[in-house]
């Protein structure tokens, strides 16, 4: 048989049909579901008279607009939105993990939380960060509405077959740099479109030795330079990450599992249609300065020159940024003062991230003009930090500790920016109005967030805890 | 889904690149369940500053968009694609497109088009003054002032759904003994079912 990535092998096992001149049509093992992209969608099955074919490989949760503050849904917009969720899952049989169900959180979080993600599958959710399934070995996409009730109906996908690109990260990780810095680098290397059409295998000593948690937020942020999906080919770290949680394979099914999943890789002499490298061995903590996440620079780094942008459509582009974001050209990183820090998103709201923001605030205190969020990414993490007792480090710091949900990544609950107000965070979008309208975003890793909190400034975490 | 063949109408400009989804419909409108009524909040951040283009008085018929490279990229909200169309756009012409926005807009019949960045100026410039352009996806190509023609690439599949308006849920339903013959010979990967409640 000729030699195929990982990419290529997943999309073979999944070919429904592949008429002439047509899309194939993807089986899609795994459907994931929130409030804010699936009611057009039911509706749409409803007036078609259509019924929801798999609802035992879907699987549904309140995330995105729930309020992180204890107490009921005061917006009525946002609370029609979860009750019309409700009724659709009861009317067409869909399980739910609602809020409060102790199992409910960022639909990213909870897929592999509940071991539901798992190496080889097809995972699809009307969300553009689904790419984070992909850190199991899953081809994860996100799709749009239509797309959402194609697969209610049908549980396909038809799909042109996209293009393969290899991210090679070479190297060692220093010390206090993380996986959001490797993505960020990344970004800031390939360009925001530089993934368009691509499905992106991230491969390299410095992804083989991440953890999970880590995994996932690389291929969180495929979406963020374009790419169609990021995948990682699943290893040990993967395999005794799923063990034990309860939609993961057991008993002999687990060994048969471990075979299949243990076949699941690029073969050695498979090529792609494009490959890239990222030297990580000097890496430093990176911070945005645009607005998206191409616009990015070491924390020891300044605030660019539009003068020294020879195409004209990129130095408008980098005029309109620095000026929503009220920043001088030369102006240095780490004189850039923030008034918010968020910790959360599916990007970085997971236990290990949690754990690594706890290490950096603990004993200390947030700098007196700064108001600091800490948001698990679901309740099972929520319930987690809690048993390890980081939610007294945070509160002890000055942080405020909330309830698992998407919050201020994207603000559609009321955790949003005034305008105006900076934020330093680890969410994955550094948009115009991303976090509220008017409002300033900086995409950092954890560590460099709440080091941010306690300088009120941007800084290197190292250079937080060697003074401390 | 509405057939589309061709549109002769005015062309509006947004000459800049990577215009995400979060632009085009912020998130707080995200809220609604329907599917219709996002046209007036098209931009809505951008509409509120007197220099943005798509507000030339000139702009307030136009049914066709020539943007730059990336347009639409980021999140994957649908709603992007129906706030452009409910605000009467039939067609969006740029360099490139955010994946999941170009599969939004085919989906609801709103016309993305890819033409190479020089092409996209050439009509950028040829509809400065106001002028018009047809866009005719039947012939495969967009013609405007002073005999300008450009033809364009359509993926045969994706344009023979829109000159018919496909359902494509349809489409696929008819091969639903393909479907179940699939799913009796690989055995589900989960159970969500079975899940702790």
């Amino acid at each position: 048989m000729a030699s195929r990535t990982l990419f290529e092998r997943i999309w073979a096992g999944h070919v429904v049909v592949e008429p002439a001149d047509e899309p194939a049509l993807l089986y899609v093992d795994l459907h994931l579901i929130h409030e804010v992209t699936s009611p057009q969608a039911f509706e749409g099955l409803r007036l078609a008279g259509r019924r929801v074919r798999r609802p035992d490989l879907s699987v549904a949760t309140m995330d995105h607009n729930v309020p992180t503050e204890e107490g009921p849904v005061t917006d009525p917009l946002a609370r029609r939105q979860l009750d019309a969720l409700r009724q659709n899952c009861e009317e067409f049989g869909v399980p739910l993990y609602a809020t409060g169900s102790g199992r409910e959180g960022i639909v990213h979080v909870i897929g592999p939380e509940l071991g539901i993600s798992q190496p080889g599958m097809t995972i699809v959710c009307g969300d553009s960060h689904t790419s984070t399934h992909g850190a199991f070995g899953a081809l994860a996409f996100g799709i749009g509405t239509s797309e959402v009730e194609h697969v209610l109906a049908t549980q396909t996908l038809p799909q042109r077959k996209p293009k393969t690109m290899r991210v090679n990260f070479d190297g060692e990780l220093p010390a206090g740099v993380a996986a959001k810095d490797m993505i960020l680098a990344a970004i800031g290397q390939a360009g925001i479109s530089g993934g368009v059409g691509y499905v992106v295998e991230y491969d390299g000593p410095a992804i083989r030795s991440l953890s999970m948690e880590s995994r996932m937020t690389v291929c969180n942020m495929s979406i963020e330079w374009g790419a169609r999906a990021g995948m990682i080919a699943p290893d040990d770290t993967t395999f005794a990450y799923l063990e034990g949680r309860p939609g993961a394979p057991a008993g002999a099914e687990w060994g048969r599992a471990l075979d299949h999943w243990r076949s699941l890789a690029t073969d050695s002499d498979a090529t792609f249609e494009r490959e890239l490298s990222v030297d990580v061995s000097r890496l430093a903590p990176q911070v945005t300065w645009g607005t998206n996440p191409e616009m990015v620079v070491p924390v020891h780094g300044e605030v660019p020159d539009p003068a020294d942008y020879d195409d004209p459509g990129e130095r408008d582009a980098v005029e309109r940024a620095l000026t929503y974001m009220g920043l001088a050209p030369g102006m240095k990183i780490a004189d850039i003062t923030v008034d918010r820090v968020f910790i959360g998103s599916c990007t970085n709201a997971r236990i290990e991230d949690l754990r690594t923001a706890a290490a950096v605030v603990s004993g200390k205190r947030v700098h007196p003009t700064v108001r600091a969020l800490v948001v698990p990414g679901s309740a099972g993490v929520k319930q987690q930090a809690e048993d390890e007792g980081l939610d007294k480090i945070f509160t002890a710091a000055g942080f405020e500790w909330r309830r698992a949900g998407c919050s201020m990544c994207l603000g559609m609950n009321p955790d949003i920016l005034q305008p105006g107000e900076r934020c330093a965070s680890t969410s994955n979008r550094n948009f115009e109005g991303r976090q509220g309208r008017g409002g300033r975003t900086h995409l950092v890793s954890p560590a460099l967030a709440a080091a941010a909190a306690l300088a009120g400034h941007f800084v290197d975490p190292q250079a937080v805890g060697e003074a401390a | 889904m509405k057939p589309f063949r061709r549109v002769t109408a005015r062309a509006a400009v947004l000459d800049r690149s990577d215009v995400d989804t979060d632009q085009i419909i912020p998130k707080q409108f995200l809220k609604r369940i329907e599917r219709t009524g996002y046209g007036e909040f098209l931009f809505f951040d951008w509409m509120k500053q007197p220099d943005f283009e798509l507000r030339r008085p000139e702009y307030a018929d136009a049914r066709i968009l020539l943007t730059g490279r990336n347009f639409g990229s980021g999140s994957s909200r649908e709603h992007a694609a129906w706030a452009l169309q409910d605000y009467g756009f039939e067609v969006v012409i740029a360099p490139s497109f955010g994946d999941i926005f170009r599969t939004n807009a085919m989906k609801i019949g709103l016309v993305p088009i890819v033409l190479p960045g020089d092409a996209v100026e050439t009509l950028m410039h040829a509809v400065a003054g106001g002028e018009s352009l047809t866009v005719d996806l039947e012939a495969q190509q967009v013609t405007g002032p002073a005999d300008l023609v450009v033809p364009f690439e359509f993926e045969p599949f994706a344009r023979e759904s829109l000159l018919q308006g496909l359902d494509d849920i349809a489409l696929t339903l008819k091969r639903e003994e393909k479907i179940t013959a699939y799913e009796r010979s690989h055995a589900a990967r989960v159970d969500t079912s079975a899940l702790p409640v």
